[in-house]
């Protein structure tokens, strides 16, 4: 495997071996010194050209654990310049000979882009609303954890979908095994023609009530121009997760959100800060997760 | 062509030899610990461990350990794709570990061995114990205890099948 | 030079005629018609013997050059995309040799002066005919008209804002009752701007897969609806460009029975691809209105076939390869498609959709009245202005062969059948058989 891009684009062994790997990577980080030198004299880049933090910590830190040498170019920072074309910025970053290159773009289908236009390891880190691949994957590590496998599972996915990367990803990931899935929320932010694996809910408590796994989205403010919902305070009134869903979800269902999640938007702190909820896991887990697909990935030799 | 150079009554003899070899060298068990390299290594460290259990009437601790992170090689040999999680459920520091292997050959493995022991704390000493040595060493590493030295030429492969895997105890050489 | 063109199956929707024909033309004058066979079988497709060039057309036929009321030039202003020299060269080698190119150039052709600069050039370094279209308002701005009358005298055959579509629907009605007293149509692209914001191809199952904003095809299926009310309300001729849906073609075909004064055209994009080819992210098949589903190709095709659409016209929408080599939803839209229209549109023949003449009609005859472009046909003492056509003719398409500046199609690569051998346009006379003389 050269890049990933999406996974789409990969075999459910593919995603078997990603996860094997990556629990191997979790006991490297209970260790004092969580540092392997398996890539050391390795070069990775994080091309950002969408802001986030956390994404970009998280494979700084896998990168590091991996003795990568890493370099951060971002939007905000000079070395990309404004009106450079993406395949101009890409020569251009190919001419420090990098190894490992993770983009985060805001075109659905940049990373795909990338990957075709250079020799090395690309890692799609979210590409417009297209997918963010390693954060399905770090999802489908945390539920294995808990659950202990993902075949027969019944999975939720609350929110913002349409609009959002992190439910395609999960999405085709989940539909790579026998899984039932339930689209829930408004139907402004939902899309009308799904594949036949999904079911759609409008309803809330309908949607998640016989779900093993309910996996919220963030509601991202900045969409809010395009009049998808009336309001936030309406959106938490109608369907975020508050503590009353203790009275009818599963006994054993679990909560997961990719973050940074909105208290009292998609979530309460009731529910948040619950043992049901794995979302503090979800974090340490994308580390092991990254550091699993970084290593896993082979460069083109040309 | 193969031919088998050990069968489970040797390999058994060779790991109860070692087993006091062990004992001796170490005085009796105290900050002894056992560390098998995945694959082989774990399962024949885990029969020393029932060995000495058997002899001294306790268990010392024993952990596994996948070096696959730490090989010089995979530029030239690529990725393995099946890595066990390494599993070192103790301090390390001050102890005498005993690194268990299955075969010995150009000596990287066990290099790579050592350099994952280090990222876990400072043993007072590293001692190797393997089943073969083959030699064709390429580091300057040599076993405290071996099974028994075969040697072989280069296009030559030793398999070692132990039963906790393969069903069976035996070990074969194989010739092109 | 005199050329002699024997037993070619002429098929002329001008003259209502079809049959076997040997055509000779002078100096760029059809100067004589002999209808039926005549015994001069030669092997060669052509001999040249003092002065005289003869084209054993068995087997090949003979229509009038196209006409492509529908294009995109780029020159003036966009020259690294297109030029009228380039554009014209990519009409000639697709078959057509009128093309009619829309306003959206820098400067915009909203005035007379930009008339005349692109028929200035087409005179000098152009190929084949080309008629301006001009656009309904100022600066493609949608605010207010430009100056019609003038830019009709200037040589402008119809009107349109193309890709900036009038939203305001009072002005859209101005301008059709304005271009009633003019003579000259109004072209419209429909899409609802509000609707369309930000998609980048058709809405659906795929877009949402893709994670790529989609355009509903409500977006065009309105602004038809709002363009047929105004047509009905104002008595003036609309013609609808680029029809992709299916509930566009069902309004138009309404349109029609009601014999209110609306003409349509499609594209060959249209009834060849649907959304699947933009699978990939391959921004060479991005193009506005998006390549919609199986549902609305069928319905193209049949739509067509009953004339409910008049026309296909490329919408040649040349690009450079810098203006595609881009993430997907930053690509430019539009195909380079004078090339490859013909043999693309005689799909539909071999496919039993349409006759070959009815194909010839929307190729010729139909844009013509729709523009008032006068054109005779295939006529004694009249301008020789026709193409040969091998039928048969098996070719792939490879992008780096085109004449065309813009080398974005997503047609290439492709198995293709029937393609032009020779284009007569006046004194000039191109040669594609690739036969040696
Ligand atoms: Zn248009
Ligand atoms: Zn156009």
């Amino acid at each position: 495997m050269k890049d990933l891009v999406g996974i789409k684009e990969i075999s459910r062994q593919e995603i078997e071996e990603i996860l094997n790997t990556a629990r191997a990577f979790k006991e490297v980080l209970t260790r004092d010194i969580k540092k392997v030198p398996t890539l050391r004299g390795k070069t990775a880049i994080n091309l950002f050209f969408e802001p986030s933090t956390r994404t970009r910590t998280s494979f700084e830190l896998a990168e590091k654990r991996l003795s990568l040498d890493v370099l951060n170019f971002s939007v905000s920072t000079s070395s990309v310049v404004k009106g450079e074309t993406l395949y101009d910025t890409l020569k251009t970053i190919e001419s420090y000979n990098v190894d490992y290159i993770v983009i985060r773009h805001s075109a659905s289908g940049a990373a795909k882009f990338v990957a075709d236009n250079t020799p090395a390891c690309v890692i799609n880190a979210g590409d417009g609303t297209n997918e963010h691949p390693t954060q399905a994957l770090l999802d489908a590590f945390s539920i294995v954890e808990v659950k202990g496998k993902l075949d027969g599972l019944k999975i939720a996915i609350v929110g913002d979908i349409i609009h959002s990367r992190v439910a395609r990803s999960n999405l085709y990931l989940l539909s790579k095994f026998d899984t039932e899935i339930t689209f829930v929320g408004p139907p402004t932010l939902l899309p009308s023609d799904v594949p036949s694996n999904v079911s759609i809910s409008y309803d809330l408590k309908k949607g998640i009530k016989d779900a093993d796994v309910v996996m919220l989205l963030r509601i991202q403010l900045e969409r809010q121009k395009g009049a998808f919902i009336p309001s936030l305070k309406e959106y938490f009134h109608v369907w975020g997760l508050k503590g009353d869903a203790f009275s009818y979800l599963k006994k054993d269902a679990i909560v997961m959100h990719p973050g940074p999640m909105n208290r009292g938007v998609e979530i309460s702190s009731e529910i948040a800060d619950s043992p049901r909820s794995i979302i503090l896991r979800q974090v340490t887990n994308g580390i092991a997760t990254r550091m699993a697909v970084i290593y896993l990935l082979t460069r083109r030799e040309v | 062509m193969e031919k088998e150079l050990l069968n489970y009554e040797e390999i058994e003899r060779i790991l109860t030899r070692i087993t006091y070899e062990i004992l001796e060298k170490n005085k009796g068990t105290e900050d002894i610990c056992l560390i098998g390299i995945v694959t082989g290594g774990v399962y024949l460290a885990e029969r020393i461990r029932k060995k000495i259990k058997e002899n001294e009437g306790l268990n010392v601790p024993m952990g596994i350990l996948d070096i696959s992170f730490y090989r010089d090689d995979i530029n030239i040999k690529g990725k393995k794709k099946e890595i066990k999680p390494t599993n070192i459920p103790f301090q390390i520091d001050g102890k005498k570990v005993v690194l268990v292997d299955d075969v010995l050959y150009t000596g990287r493995s066990t290099r790579a061995a050592m350099d994952a022991l280090m990222d876990f704390g400072r043993p007072a000493e590293i001692q190797l114990a393997v089943l073969i040595d083959r030699g064709h060493r390429e580091l300057p590493i040599m076993a405290n205890y071996t099974g028994k030295y075969i040697p072989t030429a280069r296009n030559e492969k030793i398999k070692v099948y132990l039963k906790e895997i393969s069903g069976k105890d035996s070990v074969v050489l194989i010739t092109q | 030079m005199k050329i002699i063109i024997h037993n070619a199956w002429v098929v002329d929707p001008f003259t209502d005629k079809e049959g076997v024909a040997s055509i000779t033309v002078e100096e760029g004058i059809i100067t004589k018609i002999q209808w039926g066979k005549k015994e001069k079988g030669e092997k060669k497709h052509k001999k040249n013997s003092s002065n005289i060039l003869e084209i054993n057309a068995h087997g090949l036929y003979i229509f009038p050059g196209l006409i492509d009321m529908h294009a995109h030039l780029r020159e003036p202003g966009f020259e690294h995309k297109e030029t009228i020299r380039t554009g014209t060269k990519a009409a000639i080698s697709g078959g057509f040799t009128t093309i009619c190119c829309m306003a959206n150039t820098n400067p915009v052709n909203d005035n007379p002066e930009v008339t005349y600069y692109i028929l200035a050039k087409a005179r000098e370094e152009g190929c084949c005919d080309v008629y301006p279209i001009g656009a309904i308002t100022k600066g493609l701005k949608g605010e207010e008209l430009s100056e019609m009358a003038m830019l009709r005298e200037a040589g402008c055959v119809a009107f349109s804002d193309d890709g900036m579509p009038v939203t305001n629907s009072l002005i859209m009605k101005r301008a059709l009752e304005y271009s009633k007293a003019i003579g000259s149509p109004i072209i419209s692209h429909c899409e609802d701007l509000a609707l369309s914001e930000g998609g980048v191809m058709n809405e659906g199952k795929m877009s949402f897969l893709l994670g790529l904003k989609g355009i509903p095809r409500e977006a065009e299926e309105v602004m038809v609806a709002r363009d047929i009310l105004l047509s009905k309300y104002t008595k003036a001729p609309i013609h609808i460009a680029h029809v992709s849906t299916k509930g566009a073609i069902e309004l138009i075909k309404r349109a029609k029975e009601e014999n209110l004064p609306v003409t349509a055209e499609t594209c060959p994009h249209y009834f060849t691809l649907t959304e699947k080819a933009v699978d990939g992210y391959k921004t060479d098949a991005k193009v506005n209105p998006p390549l919609r589903t199986e549902e609305d190709m069928e319905a193209i095709k049949e739509a067509l076939k009953e004339d409910i659409l008049d026309v296909i016209a490329t919408d040649h929408a040349p690009h450079h390869e810098g203006e595609k080599k881009v993430p997907f939803q930053e690509a430019a839209n539009g195909i380079s498609g004078l090339e490859t229209a013909l043999s693309l549109s005689l799909k539909l023949v071999k496919d039993g959709i349409l006759n070959l003449r009815q194909l010839i009609e929307k190729l010729t005859v139909n844009p013509a009245k729709i523009l008032k472009i006068s054109k005779k046909g295939l006529k004694e003492n009249s301008e020789a202005d026709f193409i040969i056509v091998d039928l048969g003719y098996k070719w792939k398409v490879n992008k780096k062969d085109f004449a065309s500046l813009g080398k974005n199609t997503p047609f290439d690569g492709w198995n293709l059948e029937g393609k032009v051998l020779y284009t007569f346009k006046g004194k000039k006379f191109f040669d594609m058989s690739g036969e040696k003389n």
